[in-house]
């Protein structure tokens, strides 16, 4: 299931781009009310509220208008390197205390950085709201930077890297076809950040960082669950009301540069599975467009993703995984979601002594029957069908649904445009699909990467006998 | 994101073990350390056996108009008898045609409304469910649709041959995973001569042995009635979770119940496999066999392993090996409960060079924690978390279908959710110490390190 709402594809991509975006599992959806009530503190910090009384739970999350588009060359990752030091202690809870209060409460947390926003969240018992307002009110303005903890919180992140990025194979092509494939969108960087910058990244970048975005006038408080708004709002105002003010940098606008015709990248690296990347560069919802006849074709690109992905009986399981047997896995993910221009992605693994010449044919040639043929009735209904259950599914997910909004929000769209999803994904037509595909999945839109397996050198050495305990041995 | 969570050793995923997967944190002594929720009214699980003896375990969830249903056999790759995969492609076969339909037939039929089919095999389980609308018009077609995969496979020769290439090439894919080889490596070290040490995904060797004749000799002795739980979640009521579990399984025939599985051995001296591999990060397993769901020990072991490594970053794995140190983003350890002993597993990943300094330290954080237990304030700090936030274990109806799918499966107490947290605090320091001075052996652990050898 490739689209299960507004921004479920959002998370799904964000994922696949190896970025930060915790958590391994899908998110799992959970509120039968819809009903988002709203409110904005005299200092500019947003509080938005879903009631859901289901169970005697919350989540509460802080949106941070930051992220790694925010940053520029040379200290990339740094939006990334904050989240954790978020955690490194204030003068009224030092390190590690966040995360034993919350504990003793029975509470998760955790943090995720994103392209376009930073995110802080609790998971907890619906009586511990005042809590976690507390706590995240005071790590917004009063973070120790220590040097000694910042390097040792960039040790942690760099093997956070390795192990995310340098040591997979299809990650580490992902984020290189990324790079290549925006020109000067701040999407060709990693959330992560390039090893080469965070060998240099500073404490005082940190600091900068985050005393020039940690703000209220720059932070949206999402608390979804068993709560009741005005208990949240009155809560948020004696937490953060009394918080400064800060000046947040105005954005320069972004436009991603023309480009010439088709860009072409091959990873070669130790592997043993090839693996392929076609993205073509495909627009993103802005508050601008929205209610616009042009915003129709975004929800076009979504049901073209469909088309080709969405499920088992979509087109390239149908045609590359059975039919002609050529690929062992394929996919196609779009999501309109994001603060820039965006991708439109197919990627395949082939199967064993298919090339990857051959497999390119084919996923262009789905694209082309797209392009001359329409779509059938029974296949839209069918992607149709599935954003419309999605829509009662994620009602199983208080988490994802303040996700939903805290997300629009923090990218700076209205949030209410989740409510519209459905309708509007129901709206498109076979003629609206095809058009999409010709204007936007063309050669001059499209990068193409490949990992190119090279010899993996091992050889596995194994010590049964084991005269030496592992234990001895390390004691040496 | 700064998230600790394990990468588990082996494939086995969610389906076995939900309890154990609380990556909570636990905490030292704050005035808000005993809070704990006022009343929390765990679900009542209705419980039956259908006329040819599959059990069932049903829970109504009214809130949104969706149901989940899952049947769970006991035909995990357990039960792969010397064929490794052949419990995973059987679970994987039955949608690629059945009742006479195709795979793209039946991928059609469920996507049509919405619903969502499962699939999965594990150690110990093999399951098939759905997720569906309940209006009538979608909910009718997605149980027949499943029914037919249950119970009316046909195992097309071309279905076969294809899905068994995707999983020789998944195999090929461990080889440029060096988690996924050190978890291989793991397993078979610790379950030596028992089923659990074979991958769920198979093996190049055994994979070139399979035939189809074995899968559906598998899929007649395993997916019968009396090897199958089915679980119910959702917006139906009892009469209709009956009409709805007649449709699915009364055309499967009685069977029977599978023999015990062989008890896990246990180790009898130190293991160290090293496997050369040119990755930046040598990854690390260190355990041995751990514990049985329903165990004595279970609740001892589970809490007494909480603040050591298996509360994110309040465990003393995390506070040494990462906060300290910094020479880890994931670091962590758990038991993962089965039918028979699974496995106790410490995992990490480190820059190379800094292999032989983390094992070391995890060494002196298993040995020391074994003699002398957690401390009082570190055990009240674990059991207030777990208690505190099993509400957030049962919120939503997909981790209640877990949890019951779990309790049914392994035959646990149908009232086991409502003695969890009375189980929790009853566990005291001596308990633990007592279990984990019987149950780890520190001086007898297998220690998988995959990465570049000098």
């Amino acid at each position: 299931m490739k689209m299960k709402s507004i921004v479920g594809l959002l998370v799904i991509s964000t994922l696949v781009l190896g970025g930060v975006l915790y958590h391994s599992k899908e998110p799992v959806p959970e509120s039968s009310d819809e009903a988002v009530k709203s409110y904005q503190l005299s200092n500019g910090m947003k509080i938005l509220v879903i009631e859901n009384h289901r169970a005697p739970v919350m989540v509460s999350q802080i949106w941070y208008k930051v992220g790694a588009s925010y940053e520029h060359d040379g200290i990339t990752g740094v939006s990334h390197v904050l989240e954790h030091m978020m955690f490194k202690g204030t003068e009224k809870h030092p390190a590690g205390e966040f995360s034993e209060i919350i504990a003793a409460n029975g509470g998760e947390e955790n943090a995720f950085t994103g392209q376009d926003y930073t995110a802080y969240f609790q998971k907890i018992a619906n009586d511990r709201l005042e809590l976690c307002l507390e706590l995240e009110a005071d790590r917004m303005r009063n973070i120790i930077f220590d040097e000694k903890e910042f390097k040792k919180e960039l040790e942690v992140v760099k093997e956070e890297r390795r192990l995310r990025t340098d040591d997979k194979p299809s990650a580490l092509t992902y984020e290189r076809f990324k790079a290549v494939a925006f020109t000067n969108s701040p999407y060709r960087r990693p959330i992560v950040g390039w090893m080469e910058d965070l060998e240099t990244l500073t404490v005082d970048d940190a600091r900068v960082w985050y005393e020039t975005w940690y703000a209220p006038n720059n932070a949206t408080l999402v608390v979804a669950g068993d709560v009741l708004a005005e208990d949240v709002i009155r809560l948020a105002k004696q937490y953060f009301g009394q918080l400064p003010m800060s000046k947040i940098p105005e954005l320069k606008s972004r436009h991603e540069a023309k480009q010439y015709g088709t860009q072409r990248l091959s990873v070669e690296l130790p592997a043993k599975i090839p693996y392929l990347i076609m993205g073509f560069k495909a627009p993103n919802l802005t508050s601008e467009i929205v209610g616009t006849e042009q915003e129709q074709e975004l929800y076009a690109l979504e049901v073209l993703a469909g088309v080709l992905d969405g499920g088992d009986s979509a087109r390239l399981s149908k045609n590359l995984v059975r039919g002609q047997e050529i690929a062992n896995s394929a996919s196609a993910s779009y999501g309109m979601s994001a603060r820039h221009e965006t991708l439109f992605v197919l990627s395949a693994v082939p199967n064993e002594e298919v090339a990857i010449e051959v497999l390119e044919f084919a996923l262009r040639e789905e694209i082309n029957t797209i392009k001359l043929q329409l779509p059938d009735d029974k296949e839209l209904d069918r992607v149709k069908a599935q954003v419309v259950a999605a829509q009662v599914y994620k009602q199983d997910s208080t988490f994802y649904q303040a996700m939903e909004v805290g997300m629009l929000d923090t990218i700076g769209l209205p949030w209410h445009i989740k409510d519209e999803y459905v309708e509007k994904i129901l709206a498109v037509t076979a003629q609206q699909v095809q058009q999409v595909a010709n204007k936007y999945l063309t050669d001059d839109r499209l990068t193409v990467a490949v990992l190119e397996p090279l010899p993996i050198e091992s050889n596995v050495a194994e010590n049964t006998n084991a005269a030496v305990s592992a234990g001895e041995q390390n004691a040496q | 994101m700064r998230s600790n969570s394990p990468e588990v050793p082996d494939e086995q995923r969610k389906l076995t073990r939900p309890a154990m997967r609380l990556m909570l944190k636990l905490t030292q002594g704050t005035a808000l350390l005993f809070c704990s929720f006022t009343v929390l009214a765990t679900p009542q699980i209705q419980t039956w056996q259908t006329g040819n003896g599959a059990k069932v375990l049903f829970v109504p969830a009214a809130e949104i108009p969706m149901l989940d249903v899952r049947i769970v056999f006991d035909a995990g790759s357990a039960r792969d008898a010397g064929l490794s995969g052949l419990s995973l492609l059987t679970n994987g076969l039955l949608a690629e045609g059945a009742a006479g339909k195709n795979s793209q037939q039946i991928a059609e039929a469920f996507e049509s409304v919405g619903a969502q089919i499962e699939y999965d095999a594990a150690r110990d389980m093999a399951v098939v469910g759905v997720r569906s609308l309940t209006e009538s018009r979608y909910l009718s077609v997605a149980i027949e649709s499943l029914q037919q995969v249950l119970t009316q496979p046909d195992f097309p020769p071309v279905a076969y041959q294809r899905e068994l290439n995707r999983m020789k090439i998944a195999v090929k894919a461990r080889q440029q995973s060096p988690s996924a080889l050190a978890s291989v490596a793991f397993n078979k070290a610790v379950f030596g001569t028992h089923p659990y040490a074979s991958p769920i995904s198979g093996s190049k060797e055994s994979l070139e042995k399979m035939t189809l004749e074995d899968v559906r000799a598998f899929y007649q002795q395993y997916y019968v009635a009396s090897n199958a739980t089915v679980v119910i979640v959702g917006n139906v009521e009892r009469e209709q979770a009956e009409a709805i579990v007649k449709t699915l399984v009364s055309a499967l025939p009685v069977g029977e119940k599978p023999a015990a599985l062989p008890a896990v051995k246990p180790l009898t001296e130190a293991k160290k496999i090293v496997i050369d591999y040119p990755s930046a990060q040598t990854h690390i397993f260190v355990g041995q066999p751990g514990v049985k769901r329903g165990d004595q020990d279970y609740f001892s072991l589970y809490v007494g392993n909480h603040p050591f490594g298996g509360s994110g970053f309040t465990s003393r794995l995390v506070d040494v090996i990462r906060e300290e140190n910094a020479l880890a983003y994931s670091v962590y350890s758990y038991f993962s409960p089965l039918r028979e002993l699974g496995p106790f597993a410490m995992g990490m990943q480190t820059k190379t060079e800094q292999t032989e300094q983390a094992l070391t330290l995890l060494d002196q954080q298993l040995k020391k924690y074994v003699e002398q237990g957690p401390e009082k304030d570190e055990l009240a700090a674990s059991k207030s978390n777990i208690t505190g936030g099993f509400p957030l274990n049962i919120d939503s109806n997909g981790k209640l279908l877990e949890y019951i799918a779990m309790i049914g499966f392994y035959d646990l107490p149908i009232d086991y959710l409502d003695h969890f947290i009375d189980n929790i605090k009853a566990v005291d320091v001596d308990m633990i110490n007592d279990a984990l001075k019987r149950r780890v052996h520190p001086d007898r652990m297998v220690t998988v390190v995959v990465g570049k050898q000098q």
